[in-house]
């Protein structure tokens, strides 16, 4: 069996005798033109694994160090059709996408898109909605089949549709002559369980983000986000950046709007309740009502695994794991590609949206998240990102060409993590530079600048990226 | 997680550079307690060579007591009967023991769970029984039932099906077998009763593709703890042992204290014992088919006792005995090896007053503080093992990387 030469593989960071530590500071061992290496401040870890972005936050209170394991089983564990046995994990569907949380954030990473014909549970789902808006701001969902295509069902109920995509090469060229394809992903609904969709459906797919760090998203003040917002473009930049603000059903209130592709979620529970009635149709005292259409009765009335079938308490367990998932640090920071690279992302204006920075505050509940120095590279807010990536379907605030720009961390470790380097909303990318090259819109002129950089240019930005 | 000792990380980054620096240092603070660096190096080589002994011979251990249940199994299936299945249940039981000890040796990215480690080959759970077999219920459910799909069971199908889609979909290793033998655990009071007559043509659906599927997942785990075996056997330069040989002493030592620590505080106390504590729920109990967890969580304890002590009992009773971390730490701070000896005692006992079956005792109200004790005994070693590294010069994060 070939073993890999070094034992420790980054896993753990090399460490010192703490007697040494005042001495060193003294030789003034750090190097101050790199870029920021701690993407998650004091919670990050140094973990190259494939369990990268399945390590609990440095600092967890030692209760919290406990339920992150009872958070993470919920994650992990199959949910199964009630009735059952089983009463903790029984409730499945009666329709739905996955079967657990981990069948689309595989080891709390990033789903994909289908590879093949017919390959299925890879993490990439198809949002539904109508042209007009309903009292909350949201959008009317389809009368039939709800807000998202479910392509699963339990026994005895007929799963909605089967999401097939076809690509479409789309040739281009860099300054210096040379080329590249990109695919456009064409979806197509087939196999319709319950008749046509609405005439005026718009769809929206969209794969599985990686779990890490959402906890200190959360605890960036809102006022630190809005102070980026440039809605009419007053600075002339050409980039607006728009808070999404959506319904928070815990509040009661509309929130601003932090996670998912277009932000339409404000909290890390309204995120993790939303996805279990979604994803799961496991129902939550967030989302009470069971996702069945007024005329489908089988769905209806199909047994129940509880009321709501995740309580509270162990809710509460999943989103406490959700959000202390460590970030991983930057793997090499003081290298020399990685350095330029980090330049030349600022110079070219990846850093106008992708904002590198930011100040945690106070988190409500777990202490190790607050007051951090974190390097998400996002700024949360929305951005027109053009034609060719619009869906063309309003979330909230977020206009059919609007997404949020999301969090950086984390992207050079998909292929360790997940094995598979597709970027992008809907997985389109199938490298860092294809993602780059899909940027249109607001991203127009920075897309511009990108194609004109010689090649040894474009591969020290790659470089950058990737060590995040 | 709090066990692991917090360092301000950026200084950590300038290690390699600082690397001459870093073991100047080590070599002055050595010589301030008295002992001369060669003294300490001798001392820690010893500890290391011991250790990879242990290592060997537990391995070695599993896969004997796993051939003996292959064997087993192989006369289950000539001649299924009650008698058969209970003298392979009992071998299943027997392989257990070494291999629980062997789980100290993980989480630092050693043979059994480098990028391409067997460990989720050998020992993956918690696994949905739907997802391999008949369950109540769903008589139709699970890879053996699904004919068109697969229509033939085989190697490589298995490897391929373990952990694909989702985490609990687990194919293959240890606990497959246990739930081939024992099946659904239906009760708190015993363990699962699967008829013998699952593995016989004619009287329950896919006996023939049930026999073979048991087959080939314990001719696999024999192959996975036959390379386990190798990685870690004498006198061979190219393996894994001679490279964690030759490797930078402190950071063998840093691997094993690794091992240990993350074992205790996360793996043990966090994912086995605190999570079916909480949830109340036998389906998060590491052995919940055949009600073995109790053994399973003694076998761990007793893996992480073994690298402290330097002595491993074998399974034919001698024992592979030599300095262990607790003379390292003797040398060093002879208090604070004291104090992670009691600790193990503790995590010891405290795992030893759990009573069987662990089923029970999470939700029986006399039983459940005992479960917690042991959380928190295991929990407190981890802990200690985090800063006792510090003292010998080595950052343990003992947060668990799943």
């Amino acid at each position: 069996m070939s073993r890999s030469p070094s034992p420790l593989k980054g896993r753990i960071k090399p460490a010192l005798i703490v007697s040494v530590l005042p001495l060193l500071a003294l030789t003034g061992g750090c190097d101050s033109q790199h870029p920021p290496e701690l993407l998650g401040g004091q919670t990050s870890i140094y973990n190259v694994t494939p369990n990268a972005f399945s390590q609990p936050a440095p600092g967890l209170e030692r209760e919290q160090e406990l339920l992150f394991f009872v958070g993470n089983s919920f994650f992990n564990q199959n949910w199964v059709t009630a009735p059952s046995s089983t009463e903790a994990r029984d409730g499945l569907g009666p329709l739905f996408n996955a079967r657990s949380c981990a069948g689309c954030h595989f080891k709390d990473g990033r789903g994909r898109p289908p590879e093949s014909d017919g390959e299925s549970g890879t993490g990439l789902l198809v949002r539904l909605s109508l042209p007009n808006r309903t009292e909350d701001g949201s959008y009317f969902a389809d009368p039939i089949y709800g807000g998202q295509i479910q392509d699963y069902a339990i026994q005895g109920i007929l799963p909605e549709a089967r999401v097939t995509i076809l690509g479409e090469e789309i040739r281009g060229e860099y300054t210096d002559g040379t080329t590249f394809t990109l695919r456009q992903p064409v979806y197509r609904i087939e196999e319709l369980g319950y008749g046509e969709l609405h005439p005026d459906i718009m769809l929206s797919p969209r794969v599985a983000p990686q779990m890490i760090g959402m906890g200190l998203l959360e605890a960036i003040p809102e006022e630190k986000i809005l102070a980026n917002a440039d809605p009419s473009d007053r600075d002339g930049d050409g980039i607006s950046g728009r808070p999404n603000r959506v319904w928070d059903r815990s509040r009661n209130s509309f929130a601003l709007g932090r996670f998912g592709w277009k932000a339409n979620q404000p909290t890390v529970l309204q995120q993790t309740a939303g996805a279990f009635l979604g994803d799961i149709g496991i129902t939550t005292s967030v989302f009470p009502e069971q996702n069945c259409a007024e005329t489908h009765v089988e769905c209806l009335e199909a047994q129940r695994g509880g009321n709501p079938e995740i309580d509270d308490d162990d809710l509460m367990k999943v989103v406490l794991y959700a959000s202390s998932l460590a970030v991983p640090a930057m793997r090499n920071p003081d290298d020399p590609q990685v350095i330029k690279g980090g330049e030349i992302f600022e110079d070219i204006g990846c850093g106008d949206c992708h904002t590198p920075s930011t100040l945690t505050g106070i988190h409500p509940t777990i202490p190790a998240l607050s007051e951090q120095t974190i390097h998400p590279y996002t700024d949360l807010l929305l951005h027109d990102m053009g034609e060719a990536l619009a869906d063309r379907r309003p979330d909230f605030e977020a206009t059919g060409r609007e997404w949020r720009t999301p969090p950086l961390w984390g992207i050079g470790l998909f292929e360790t993590v997940n094995g598979h380097t597709y970027y992008l909303h809907d997985g389109r990318a199938r490298n860092l530079s294809e993602a780059i090259l899909w940027h249109g819109g607001e991203a127009a002129a920075v897309r511009t600048r990108f194609l004109k950089l010689p090649l040894a240019q474009r591969q020290a930005l790659v470089q950058f990226l990737q060590s995040l | 997680m709090s066990g692991a000792v917090t360092i301000p990380t950026h200084i950590g980054r300038t290690m390699h550079r600082q690397q001459t620096f870093f073991l100047a240092v080590f070599v002055l603070v050595l010589s301030s307690c008295g002992r001369s660096a060669a003294e300490r190096a001798a001392l820690e080589s010893a500890v290391i060579a011991n250790y990879v002994a242990i290592v060997h011979s537990s391995y070695e251990d599993s896969l004997t007591r796993t051939k003996q249940l292959q064997v087993a199994i192989s006369a289950f299936l000539d001649s299924p009967s009650d008698a058969t299945l209970r003298i392979t249940k009992e071998r299943w039981l027997a392989a257990r023991e070494p291999y629980g000890q062997t789980e100290a040796y993980r989480f630092y990215g050693g043979p059994i769970d480098d990028a391409d480690g067997p460990e989720g080959l050998i020992n993956a759970w918690p696994l949905d029984e739907a997802y391999v077999d008949y369950v109540e219920g769903a008589p139709r459910s699970g890879i053996l039932s699904d004919l068109s799909t697969y229509p033939t069971i085989d190697r490589d199908l298995l490897i391929s099906l373990n952990e694909a889609g989702a985490e609990e979909n687990i194919s293959v290793g240890f606990h497959a077998i246990e739930f081939l033998l024992w099946g659904q655990d239906r009760s708190v009071e015993g363990p699962g009763e699967r008829p013998y007559t699952d593995y016989v043509e004619g009287e329950a659906a896919h006996a023939e593709r049930r026999a073979r599927y048991l087959a080939i997942v314990a001719d696999l785990l024999i192959d996975n703890l036959e390379d386990m075996v190798a990685a870690w056997a004498p006198d061979d330069p190219e393996n894994y042992r001679a490279e964690f040989t030759a490797m930078d002493r402190s950071a063998a030592i840093q691997n094993i204290l690794i091992g240990i620590g993350v074992l205790s505080k996360s793996e043990l106390a966090g994912e086995r014992i605190f999570t079916a504590y909480d949830n109340q729920d036998q389906e998060d109990e590491h052995s919940c088919f055949s009600d073995n967890t109790h053994r399973d969580i003694i076998a761990n304890a007793l893996g992480i006792a073994n690298v402290f002590t330097g002595r491993y009992v074998r399974i034919d009773g001698t024992s592979v005995e030599g300095l262990g971390m607790n003379d390292l730490l003797q040398a060093v701070d002879p208090q604070s090896a004291a104090e992670l000896a009691s600790l193990i005692d503790r995590g010891l006992e405290s795992v030893r007053a759990i009573p069987a079956p662990f089923d029970r005792a999470i939700i029986d109200p006399d039983s459940r503080p005992l479960v917690l004790e042991a959380v928190y005994a295991l929990q407190d070693q981890g802990d200690k093992i985090a800063q006792v590294g510090t003292q010998l010069g080595v950052t343990i994060n003992t947060a668990l990387p799943e």
